[in-house]
């Protein structure tokens, strides 16, 4: 310290600089080189639907049901299927997802919570084949074809339920740590006026977590769309569906459509107007998940500036 | 005044000590702080009453034997060092304890000679009694309108909502700046006029007694003084249980004090109450070294 301080001992160690240097562009490149991958599925997504549109005629795009072997090329089928399995799916994990998400933010003791917790995120990392085997071999026979007796053998109203199982562990989680993350300045100001537990959860931390929980079901409908196992093995459409609205049929989802006819060892793979349907199916997907995260994120961004 | 006036000077004559007491209003470091407020009479019936009370968090033993008698329409401060469990003390009040789950209160809290503790007790009913303003300010993230209307809301009220805000805030001094912005986002006010929000928000629901803990620990001298003469008008119809830092703001509005200490033992600190009486007496003649030490700044 006794020393003056000239430049050089500002200017620091060349070959420190030179390696920041590298390990930087390293990175660049591992950045860049997933984008070009986003890139090149898109434009390939976009390429054979194209190719597949401008070989149809648009009312080709609405008969009576989706049977792509045969020329059937019926979009709404695989809407409609896509909407009642990912509605079904919703119904049975937002109350089931909210409610064990509230029990485990406010009622449970932490000793229930250091249990349950970790018993919820296994859940959570279930391979959706094996929800899929189950709700074929479980939720058809012994939930489905017991309530309703008109029901179809195999039912979009059983991948519905398979669908709803998968996607409540991640209502639970992500809602609990939307509720856990309210102050608990709020939680006292609540109790301290007077209420009670019921009423601190309905009035003060639900409305402080809308946000996240809002998010929460956002993630949990992108993700019930995206679905496709469960869907492809329990909901009972092979080679296409008819168009229908009651959920006791089977049917077929957007995934389900893709999956059932893109197998390795199918022939239909690699040429034809059905293939190519594939990628405009596929195309329509990527819009509706692309719509459904951005809207998430716009919430949990403003989750994330509340209180 | 004129009363404090008089208890005042009975008490330096009393003691032979008047020429203690600083007689310019300027704050200091260290000496003795001026008292001005206080009406404390031994005819007022006593509210809450502690005996014995220890508080435990799980094996620790936060705070032992605080026995304190607190008089109704007084207001009765708890003054002493951090961590000496004033909080714990006045949270075991209104059973805010009973949310962490360590908690354990020993001895009797009696509210109106009922046993705040006894089986049976709900602790939100409890709180409908005995309301609370925290430390820091929390408001809800609602409008100030509904910030106030919630407490009534949920305990049932059927009366006129609008009039209820109104003469709320009215009441907190508040309703001058925020009539206009009723239905504005409460987290917009600055942390005075949160709050005042905040003791808007407690009177709304007509408790028989407010508990504040140091309720203008993050405000400047300005919303402070404001706050205290808010406490000096709700007294006419509130019993006040304040805790305080401010050894001045202590002296200034209560009638009773109760100085809590702290006794490190093997590494655990448990708190106890040194001394409990008249404002006036504990600033001018405390009967305690410790105490003597502490209001005039020697402390630790
Ligand atoms: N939730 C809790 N769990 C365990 N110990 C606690 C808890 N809350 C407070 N304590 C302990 O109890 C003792 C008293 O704390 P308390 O908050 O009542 O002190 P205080 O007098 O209000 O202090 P301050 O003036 O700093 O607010 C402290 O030693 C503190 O660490
Ligand atoms: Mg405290």
């Amino acid at each position: 310290m006794t020393q003056p301080l000239t430049i050089e001992g500002l200017v620091g160690d060349r070959k420190r600089r030179r390696r920041e240097r590298r390990v930087k562009s390293l990175f660049v490149l591992a950045g860049l080189v997933s984008i070009a991958i986003s890139v090149a599925i898109v434009v390939s997504l976009a390429g054979e639907a194209w190719s597949f549109l401008s070989q149809v005629e648009l009312s080709e795009l609405f008969t009576v049901g989706w049977f792509p072997r045969r020329g059937l090329f019926d979009i709404p089928t695989l809407l409609i299927a896509t909407t009642i399995i990912a509605g079904i799916g919703m119904i049975v994990a937002i109350p089931l997802g909210l409610g064990t998400a509230s029990y485990l933010a406010e009622y449970a003791t932490p000793r229930a919570r250091r249990w349950l917790k970790p018993t919820i995120e296994v859940l959570a990392g279930i391979p959706s084949v094996v929800l899929g085997f189950w709700a074929l071999t479980f939720i058809s026979p012994e939930v489905v074809s017991r309530i309703f007796t008109s029901a179809k053998p195999f039912t979009m109203m059983a991948a519905g339920l398979g669908v709803g199982v998968l996607i409540t562990p991640l209502v639970a989680t992500v809602s609990e740590d939307a509720m856990r993350s309210v102050p608990r300045e709020l939680r006292e100001a609540s109790y301290g006026l007077g209420a009670d537990r019921a009423t601190t959860v309905r009035r003060v931390v639900f409305p402080a977590a809308l946000s996240g929980i809002v998010a929460s079901m956002i993630l949990a409908l992108s993700r019930a769309i995206g679905e496709t196992m469960i869907v492809f093995m329990a909901a009972g459409a092979v080679g296409g569906a008819l168009r229908t609205w009651d959920p006791l049929d089977p049917g077929q989802t957007m995934t389900a459509a893709i999956a059932s006819l893109a197998t390795g060892s199918d022939q239909v793979a690699g040429e034809g107007l059905a293939f190519q349907s594939l990628f405009f199916v596929g195309l329509l997907l990527f819009l509706i998940t692309l719509a459904l995260n951005s809207v998430s994120n716009r919430f949990v961004r403003k989750y994330r500036e509340q209180y | 005044m004129t009363d404090s006036i008089d208890l005042v000077s009975d008490t330096d004559a009393e003691t032979g000590k008047s020429g203690t007491r600083d007689p310019t209003p300027t704050p200091r470091v260290s000496g003795r702080p001026r008292v001005t407020g206080g009406t404390p009479n031994d005819a007022n019936k006593v509210i809450i009453d502690f005996k014995d009370v220890d508080v435990y968090y799980g094996d620790f033993h936060a705070v032992d034997s605080v026995t304190v008698p607190v008089r109704e329409k007084e207001i009765t401060a708890f003054i002493g060092p951090s961590g000496c469990g004033k909080s714990t003390v006045l949270r075991s009040i209104n059973r805010m304890n009973d949310l962490i789950e360590s908690a354990r209160v020993e001895g009797t809290i009696t509210y109106h000679g009922v046993d705040l503790y006894a089986p049976g007790v709900d602790p939100v009913e409890v709180r409908r009694h005995i309301g609370m303003v925290f430390q820091k300010p929390n408001p809800f993230p609602k409008s100030i309108y509904e910030n106030i209307a919630f407490g009534p809301k949920i305990a049932g009220f059927k009366g006129n909502m609008d009039d209820l805000v109104e003469e709320s805030l009215l009441r907190a001094a508040l309703w001058n700046e925020v009539k206009d912005r009723l239905t504005e986002t409460a987290l917009a006010l600055s942390g005075g006029q949160q709050q005042r929000l905040c003791i808007a928000r407690a009177i709304a629901t007509s408790p028989d007694v407010l508990l504040m803990d140091e309720p203008a620990s993050a405000l400047d001298p300005i919303a402070t003084l404001r706050i205290e003469d808010l406490m000096y008008e709700l007294k006419q119809d509130y019993t006040i249980i304040i805790v305080t830092h401010n050894m001045q703001q202590a002296a200034r509005v209560s009638d009773r004090t109760a100085f809590f200490s702290v006794d490190v033992n093997e590494g655990r600190r448990t708190g106890r109450l040194v001394e409990f009486t008249e404002t006036a007496k504990i600033f001018t003649s405390p009967q305690q070294r410790e105490t003597e030490d502490y209001i005039t700044g020697r402390f630790g």
